[in-house]
């Protein structure tokens, strides 16, 4: 028997919110899949929308190069607000 | 709630409270080590961190956890026979759409700790298959019959009580997928416990009948229940190393005692009476002193000879093979819808 493909389940737990990753699921296509997702991870009324995803769709990081590729924003503090000074007095800033 | 009111237990919610700590912790915490992959997995341990799917990780670990998330999953399977056994003869509507529902989430917690199980790097169908060759375990508490109604009743206090207490800690355990999958159970399990606690509740103030129903499960349930921590410390193989990891966090003496005492109140409030007559409180430790279940029936339960494993397991394999029907059918449907579009 071909592998039930792996799909990674996303769920949107209220309008205002972004889909956030919950876990993953088997199923062979992806109205099954959806279906799954539904039953499996929101059994509780946990969400309002759910993304299915083919595991094999994702490009991933790498994590043993997570240092050299995350690398460029380290030494960029000056990106943060808090790395200015704001002189004595000066309102709403 | 549904319906009756039931008296409030003392413990759970303070148990609650440790799940939903330990999941805003997992909001707060990210420690990047080093270059070195046995040091940063070392690094991320020491402070307390998750080590997440594709980290470098001893292969001991990797396995160790393979083989306890696989138990683990394999349990919450196995689990719905003994409940489902009932689902068809439940008392009323009620009963059967809460039964129902529990045996669900029993059959999604099995998937979530699958999914989990899945991350670090083995597929779900090898683990069906080591379970139905008898290589992996599951929980020995599943080997005993529900015999009466009373028996949904004392599975949900008792045997989801100890799981809780069992399950609380693993909130917090080093491996990022099994933490989380735990924060779902362990949240979902307290309606499992608090439903059974009402079964009970409803029976023990019942006629004299069903009292006695309830009191005869609560017998036959209670040494299975405190047997499902595991060999005492003396004799626990896994525990050492899997503490120094951070994936079990508390011994199981540690956590028998602990459900001990928290069960102790609660059957008073039922009326009923735990089966040990050397159940006392002991006020220079501050807590009960207890009766230790038979380890030698938990291991020959365990090697297969319970009163139930060869149903149990006799089931399983025919379900899964009852499904492959369904199975090949979805996927060659699958198969045709892609080369037609």
């Amino acid at each position: 028997m071909t592998a039930v493909p792996l799909w990674e389940v996303f769920v949107r737990p209220r309008r205002g919110l972004s889909h956030q990753h919950v876990g993953s699921l088997h199923a062979p296509d992806a109205t099954m899949a959806l279906r799954n997702a539904r039953d499996l991870y929101t059994r509780r009324e946990e969400g309002v929308s759910i993304w299915v995803v083919p595991a094999a769709s994702i490009t991933a990081s790498s994590p043993e190069e997570r240092d050299a590729f995350f690398d460029p924003a380290a030494d960029k503090i000056y990106r943060h607000p808090t790395f200015y000074e704001v002189p004595e007095g000066a309102e709403h800033i | 709630m549904y319906g009756n009111d039931i008296p409030e237990q003392p413990g759970t919610a303070g148990l609650l409270d440790e799940v939903a700590a330990a999941e805003r912790d997992l909001a707060g915490r990210d420690h990047d080590a080093s270059a070195d992959p046995t040091a940063y997995f070392d690094a991320v341990i020491a402070a307390d961190g998750k080590i997440e799917p594709r980290d470098e990780m001893p292969e001991a670990y990797r396995k160790g956890l393979i083989r306890q998330i696989a138990q683990h999953a394999h349990s919450e399977i196995i689990g719905m026979q003994p409940e489902g056994n009932w689902i068809s003869r439940a008392p009323s509507l009620k009963r059967k759409a809460i039964l129902l529902a529990k045996v669900q989430d029993e059959a999604g917690h099995g998937l979530y700790l699958y999914a989990a199980a899945e991350t670090l790097g083995i597929d779900r169908a090898e683990l069906y298959r080591l379970l139905l060759a008898g290589k992996q375990k599951y929980s020995s508490i599943f080997n005993y019959p529900t015999l009466t109604w009373a028996d949904v009743g004392a599975v949900g206090w008792l045997v989801d009580g100890a799981a809780i207490v069992n399950q609380v800690p693993l909130c917090r355990c080093s491996y990022g997928p099994y933490a989380r999958a735990m924060i779902r159970i362990c949240k979902e399990e307290s309606f499992h416990q608090r439903q059974g606690y009402e079964i009970l509740y409803t029976l023990a103030t019942g006629t004299p009948e069903q009292k006695a129903m309830a009191q005869d499960a609560v017998d036959r349930w209670w040494y299975p229940s405190l047997a499902m921590f595991g060999p005492p410390d003396t004799d626990s193989t896994h525990s050492a190393q899997s503490m120094a990891w951070k994936i079990k966090r508390f011994s199981n003496d540690d956590l028998r005692q602990k459900f001990v005492d928290m069960t102790v109140q609660q059957a008073g409030v039922l009326g009923l009476v735990l089966p040990d007559p050397g159940l006392s409180w002991n006020e220079e430790r501050g807590h009960w002193d207890y009766t230790q279940p038979d380890y030698d029936e938990l291991f020959t339960v365990i090697k297969g000879d319970g009163p139930c494993n060869r149903e149990r397991m006799a089931h399983r394999q025919a379900a899964w093979d009852d499904g492959a029907w369904v199975r090949e059918a979805a996927m060659a449907y699958a198969e045709k819808k892609k080369v037609t579009t």
